[in-house]
């Protein structure tokens, strides 16, 4: 299974490898949110632990940018399902767990290079914290995107068309974000969304990445996230894999 | 090299159940070629998938290239080809890499798969192509690389779903001498869905006859055609009366019509009911102009089994997705 994984993760990060400058293009988001959006909570976030507001903002944009990549991953599945080469590498032995394996691992590799340009970009603004907890921040993200991208290709089988994937996967990802304390702490709010905010996986994460960027690497809110986030990403990948599976005789 | 018996797939949509193909049973021994020939819509392409491990069967059994198709899929994948009517080239990808990848899946090493893939891609012509996306070929250059992609693994059994549909002429006679030549030199079993009758006749060694879902004959592309109408035989003739009598007592002539310029009728075999014809006439002392022989089509099998021409789009049942 690893070396299928391999074959599909390189045959599917093929297209990125020529042009790298995808990967610029599709977190031109992030990065506006990060230069635009960024600078306004300067002055207004006072977070105890952190030297500034950019050690509180930049892990929650880095959670924001696993969940943008993951969740759109579906959307390259859906030219290659209208193509036939899902089914062509389904007519082989290749494991059905690897068809699935390959390209979530693209996406992960993916998300570790735009979140790179992402923290030197924050750093140049002024973002300062310690390496340990940004590169532990970062591994996190990238699994996190993972367990999205999962869902994502999950959902594309489901909905193999852009009319009717594009509407599901907005609706869903932005909810997620804003109820995730992205881009300002959810500790900020009332008490109904913060309640709210507690069913959402993100929301750990978030909590987590913040923990870590502040160098308090013994929190709970890291040992809770860490869990969350490798809990759904097995949960997604089972699905994922059964869902490829299901399709077959 | 394949059996099958009782396959059936319903499908079910929101509002109603489409029973796409209703229990076919079907044989095919190692080498042979068969086409199954129908309209769209009549469960070919269906059957092909579940043929292929693609689609679960809701009822009946299989058996593929020597494996169980519900019990061991994954070995009926490895000695398998499919190539499906859309091919299965990825949108970004070349030509070469295609096909190491594919060969590489089917567990290949690294030099074995460039060895094959070299091979492939001088059989069919694509070594001036090697590093082309696939996407800028033209549709008969993809034919021919979708074609080597179900080959990689030098399967046992080739499935070609509708393997000329849209190609030029020149290309659809290459896909067929690759076909034929596949078939001739490697022994390879070919199982392919058409709905050309031409393409059913130039190819297969039998041909089943498929419509709603069910095959309603099977034979020989000339077994079929005989079975259906024989062949009619036109003579010209100054005396249509007398050649129409000696005609008619050709063993199994019947129709037997006359015109002022000559004579119209049926046999079962235009072949060889003319070397007994021809000297009868000479020994009766009548004269005749010409002789034409016309062998019925696959079309005329296709109406003679449906009651209906084979592209009469307006019977069309819904294509299953």
């Amino acid at each position: 299974m690893p070396r299928d994984t391999l074959l599909v993760f390189r045959h599917t990060i093929g297209p990125v490898l020529r042009s790298p400058a995808t990967i610029l293009i599709s977190m031109v988001q992030t990065i506006l949110y990060l230069v635009l959006f960024g600078p306004l909570l300067e002055d207004l976030v006072r977070v105890p632990g952190a030297a500034n507001s950019w050690q509180v903002f930049a892990p929650g944009i880095l959670v924001q940018l696993a969940l943008f990549t993951g969740a759109f991953a579906g959307f390259a599945l859906l030219p290659d399902l209208r193509a036939g080469v899902v089914e062509r590498m389904r007519v082989t032995p290749v494991s059905r767990t690897a068809l699935l394996l390959g390209r979530v691992l693209r996406d992960v590799v993916v998300t570790m290079a735009q979140a790179v340009l992402l923290l030197l970009a924050a750093t140049a603004l002024g973002m300062r914290a310690p390496l340990v907890g940004v590169v532990l921040g970062l591994l996190l993200a990238a699994v996190l995107a993972g367990a999205l991208s999962a869902a994502s290709y999950t959902m594309a089988l489901a909905l193999p068309n852009e009319y009717q994937f594009a509407p599901v996967v907005q609706s869903v990802t932005l909810p997620l974000m804003l109820l995730s304390g992205v881009l300002l702490p959810i500790a900020f709010g009332p008490d109904w969304l913060r309640a709210v905010s507690k069913v959402n996986p993100l929301t750990y994460a978030v909590d987590a990445e913040r923990a870590l960027f502040v160098g308090d690497y013994g929190a709970t809110d890291v040992l809770t996230g860490v869990t969350v986030v490798l809990v759904v990403f097995g949960l997604t990948v089972l699905w994922g894999t059964r869902s490829y599976r299901r399709q077959n005789a | 090299m394949i059996h099958v018996r009782g396959l059936a797939r319903r499908f079910h949509t929101r509002r109603s159940t489409v029973d796409a193909v209703t229990g076919v049973d079907l044989d095919v021994a190692a080498g042979e070629v068969v086409g199954f020939l129908g309209p769209n819509g009549a469960g070919k392409t269906t059957t092909l998938r579940m043929l292929t491990t693609l689609l679960e069967p809701s009822a009946g059994s299989a058996e593929v290239a020597g494996h169980d198709l519900l019990r061991e899929p994954a070995l009926v994948r490895r000695r398998i080809g499919y190539v499906a009517q859309g091919g299965g080239c990825s949108p970004h990808g070349r030509v070469r890499e295609e096909l190491v990848l594919q060969a590489r899946l089917h567990r290949l090493d690294r030099d074995r798969a460039r060895r094959r893939v070299d091979e492939l891609m001088d059989r069919f012509a694509l070594t001036d192509l090697a590093d082309r996306p696939t996407a800028s070929l033209s549709g008969g250059q993809r034919r021919r690389v979708d074609l080597a992609v179900g080959l990689v693994h030098d399967p046992a059994v080739l499935f070609l779903d509708e393997p000329t549909v849209a190609l030029d002429p020149r290309s659809r006679a290459h896909v067929w001498d690759h076909v034929r030549s596949l078939n001739a030199e490697h022994g390879t079993t070919i199982f392919l869905t058409t709905h050309y009758l031409d393409e059913a006749d130039a190819l297969c060694d039998r041909v089943l006859v498929i419509d709603h879902g069910r095959i309603v004959a099977a034979g020989s592309p000339s077994e079929l055609k005989r079975q259906v109408s024989g062949d009619v035989v036109e003579v010209g003739s100054a005396r249509p009366s007398a050649v129409a009598e000696i005609a008619g007592r050709l063993p199994g002539a019947r129709d037997v019509t006359t015109t002022a310029t000559g004579v119209r009728f049926h046999v079962p075999r235009g072949d060889t009911a003319l070397p007994e014809l021809l000297p009868a006439l000479v020994l009766a002392g009548v004269s005749i102009t010409s002789v034409q022989v016309h062998r019925p089509t696959l079309d005329d099998v296709f109406l003679a089994m449906t009651g209906r021409p084979l592209h009469d789009d307006t019977q069309e049942a819904p294509v299953a997705a």
